[in-house]
């Protein structure tokens, strides 16, 4: 059965595996999140109402933690970090290099065919290894902005291939 | 056994006070506060109320509770320090356009910061701007103006049981907003705008229509009407100086004032009060006669009808479907004033005064429109009066009495008492009684209705019958009742108001917090009925004319073209869940409720019914599911819809008939 049915079925099952109990919103936030990749505000309304409790209050939990997010995810997500260390070493360079690849403009995160986001976080611990991206779980160090181009590339063609 | 604590070197006795604030407070040091309401939680998040306690340092005095003792300082160098600093913060993040604030004079923030003789803020001013969100009739937000304390989120919540606004993110970006910082109306708010009344900056206020009646009496054309509800006499007083007078006297000075700014007619919405009892009574006696929708809502409240409509639809039927005596109001001078003047219709322009925020809302339903036009033009709260009073310069302490215009002017004290909760219960309770009342002591045999509690609950003996009647204010109260008639309580009659101590404690009234003035103000009402000549609202002869010359008799066909109303399902949410992963223009649709009920009554069992029945059949790729919250047949879930139709109590069979009879029905239409 299609996509959207199967996670509408999985946020019933979260729903009911946390007994519909509203002191449990943050462990129902995070499996749905984790079904989604992100939160949609139709199915917020949706666990508001089953929980009988207002909407507003499921917006202040999930804008109060920042492990939450409102923005549709890619696919793919990279996640470049901007700490101090990986700043000092054109952290920036490669943001723009991305950007740029992805065709992205301002503030957009997330590229037109949902394929790729990006994220800048403030440090992954990696300094050593600056500047550092992740991409979909995998750390890369030292990275370039011609290297973070290639690994697109190399996404892309993995991506066709399928 | 006397408990003690030293507050400021003074010995200071202390019995069940909640916290070391209260016990201060009845020393007669008004500790500042923003965040601390004698009706809400205690929240804590304002500091202002920080106190020195000897041992254990600076505490705030809102959520510790007081313990023998105590020595407690309130003006140390410190406290006094901190205070300061709380308060330039407030203004270096703050919209300080105090001069052209509707709230300056009765802005919290402003008067501390003269109190605490703040001359200069040493931090810079980091506000971001942000709109006004005026989407709605009755209020009007300014982000920029906000403190932050949160009373408006608890008394949403707390009292009224909606939530509509709530916090959100952190930290510097902390705000007060709707979800998803979509704009007032597109949330569940009802309009009672108790957030604009216990906000203590101008950052949630009454939405101010001022202009355009200064614009329609300037305008030789029209003839403006106006009048004024039963608890505006009760608080205007308190802005002008004026809180000895009693309510007659007080009507009487707004009657001149208005006279004075130039309306044509003044009259009473006591009268229309009176009107509504008449009515609703019979409606009342007719439903207990058939026993049909019993319990019976009164429907006089906006924020409450529309509360029911929101949350509540299966219980729609049950609201008296008289109109609020506003609505009456508006629906008999728009029909005789016109030939009164003998003006076309559209030159005359109906103002009403009210308490209330929920009326500006009431005003624009298109149930209390005629041909497009709506009955009341223009709704101005007690407050908008004021400033209207003070703009023209008229000094209305000086002012002598005049009389309402006839004949909507003339009212009974049960009309009168309409602004109280428990006044509509009371007026009703009079009506029903065929004798009449030969002294005040008959008059006022159902007292006992009265009172300051929001949820009351009586038993009355009439004739052979007994009536169980529920009295409540706060919509939270209102849920408790709900719930409770779900479960199976009976109750003949329940009186619903959405704002504390009713409509003389509406969000439109001069900014009250103190729960003394409230009931000086039901005491206004409850004395002014006392001194009417007439206290039973069919005694009032010019309702009885009215209804003699143009309706004919109570719940009769005219009656119900001019004094009734009818009310409607307001979705809570507009969201709708899609199933199907891509929905076709000119496929069968299929919603599935997902409301409460519904998933307590297996809808999630339907759905995936559905589901396996439509992907795995020869429909596969001609059917839109989609699921809703909610399809508003909550008592006979679960409920589907195909292609428009609900099917209640639904059964898995019943759902592969009706996808199988629609798809023939539409073979066959080929």
């Amino acid at each position: 059965m299609g996509l959207n049915y199967n996670k509408f079925e999985k946020t019933c099952k979260i729903l009911e595996e946390n007994e519909f109990d509203k002191s449990k919103l943050i462990s129902i936030l995070q499996g749905v999140q984790e079904e989604y990749k992100y939160l949609p505000e139709d199915i917020l309304a949706f666990i508001a109402s089953s929980l009988n409790m207002p909407l507003s209050k499921v917006y202040g939990v999930v804008t109060f933690f920042s492990f939450f997010t409102l923005q549709p995810k890619g696919k793919y997500i990279i996640k470049i970090c901007d700490g101090t260390a990986c700043h000092v070493k054109k952290s920036t360079g490669l943001i723009d290099a991305i950007k740029k690849k992805l065709g992205l403009k301002d503030d957009e995160i997330l590229t037109k065919n949902m394929l790729f986001s990006i994220e800048t976080v403030a440090c992954l611990g990696a300094c050593g290894l600056a500047p550092v991206i992740v991409v979909d779980g995998v750390v890369y160090g030292q990275a370039t902005p011609n290297a973070v181009v290639r690994l697109i590339d190399n996404v892309l063609k993995e991506e066709k291939e399928k | 056994m006397e408990k003690y604590l030293t507050i400021n070197s003074k010995k200071v006795s202390f019995n069940n006070e909640k916290s070391l604030l209260e016990v201060i407070r009845n020393e007669n040091i008004e500790l500042h506060t923003f965040c601390y309401h004698s009706e809400l939680s205690v929240y804590g998040s304002c500091r202002l109320c920080l106190v020195e306690v000897e041992d254990r340092g600076i505490i705030s005095a809102c959520s510790v509770p007081p313990e023998p003792e105590m020595n407690i300082k309130t003006n140390t160098e410190r406290i006094i320090k901190i205070r300061k600093i709380i308060i330039e913060l407030l203004l270096a993040n703050h919209n300080r356009e105090c001069t052209i604030c509707a709230k300056s004079e009765s802005c919290k923030l402003q008067t501390l910061a003269r109190r605490l003789g703040i001359k200069k803020i040493r931090f810079k001013n980091v506000l971001q701007k942000s709109s006004e969100d005026a989407s709605t009739y009755a209020l009007v937000r300014e982000p920029s103006k906000c403190v932050l304390c949160g009373d408006c989120v608890r008394f949403c919540d707390e009292i009224q049981g909606i939530g509509a606004l709530g916090f959100a993110n952190r930290g510097p970006k902390s705000l007060v907003c709707v979800s998803f910082n979509r704009e007032l109306n597109d949330s569940e708010c009802v309009y009672c705008g108790q957030c604009a009344r216990v906000c203590p900056t101008g950052a949630i206020m009454p939405k101010y229509e001022v202009n355009y009646v200064w614009k329609v009496l300037s305008d030789s054309k029209k003839k403006v009407i106006v009048a004024i509800a039963p608890a505006v006499r009760a608080a205007i007083g308190e802005l002008f100086g004026l809180r000895k007078y009693n309510g007659d006297e007080l009507a009487g000075k707004i009657v001149t004032s208005l006279k004075t700014l130039g309306f044509a007619k003044v009259f009473d919405i006591s009268f229309a009060a009176d009107m509504t009892i008449v009515e609703e009574t019979n409606e009342f006696l007719k439903r207990i006669e058939v026993n049909d929708n019993i319990p019976m809502f009164t429907s006089c409240c906006p924020a409450w009808v529309r509360f029911v409509e929101q949350y509540y639809p299966d219980f729609i039927s049950h609201l008296s479907t008289c109109r609020s005596p506003q609505g009456m109001y508006g629906s008999i001078v728009r029909r005789i004033m016109p030939r009164v003047f003998d003006i076309p219709d559209r030159d005359l322009v109906v103002v009403s005064v009210m308490p209330c925020t929920a009326k500006k809302y009431e005003a624009r339903r298109h149930e209390l429109a005629k041909n497009g036009i709506n009955d009341i033009d223009c709704v101005l709260t007690t407050q908008e009066l004021a400033m209207m009073i003070e703009e023209a310069g008229i000094c209305f302490e000086k002012l002598e009495s005049c009389a309402f215009d006839m004949p909507l002017g003339f009212k009974t004290g049960g009309g009168v008492i309409f602004g109280n909760s428990g006044g509509v219960t009371e007026a009703i309770l009079r009506n029903i009684m065929n004798t009449k009342f030969k002294n005040l002591n008959e008059v006022e045999q159902f007292s006992f209705v009265r009172g300051e509690r929001g949820l009351r609950k009586f038993k009355i003996s009439i004739g052979d019958k007994e009536l169980k009647i529920a009295i409540v204010y706060g919509l939270n109260n209102a849920r408790k009742i709900l719930k409770s008639i779900k479960a199976g309580s009976k109750y003949d009659f329940v009186e619903v108001m959405a704002c504390p101590g009713g409509c003389v404690g509406g969000a439109g009234q001069p900014i009250c917090t103190d729960l003394i003035v409230r009931k000086k103000r039901t005491e206004t009402l409850y004395e002014n009925d006392k001194v009417m000549n007439l206290h039973k609202s069919s005694d009032n002869p010019y309702v009885q004319k009215l209804y003699k010359n143009y309706i004919g008799k109570p719940g009769n066909l005219k009656a119900h073209e001019y004094l009734h109303t009818n009310y409607s399902y307001k979705k809570r949410f507009k969201e709708i869940l899609k199933i199907s992963d891509s929905l076709q223009d000119d496929n069968i649709k299929i919603d599935v409720c997902f409301g409460n009920n519904c998933i307590s009554r297996e809808s999630r069992e339907i759905l995936s019914h559905i589901v396996n029945f439509v992907e795995n059949g020869k429909y596969k790729d001609r059917v839109n599911i989609t699921s809703h919250i909610c399809l508003e047949r909550c008592f006979n879930g679960p409920n589907i819809k195909v292609n428009g139709k609900i099917i209640e109590r639904c059964s898995l069979k019943m759902v592969e008939d009706a996808i199988r009879d629609e798809f023939d029905r539409l073979k066959d239409e080929c």
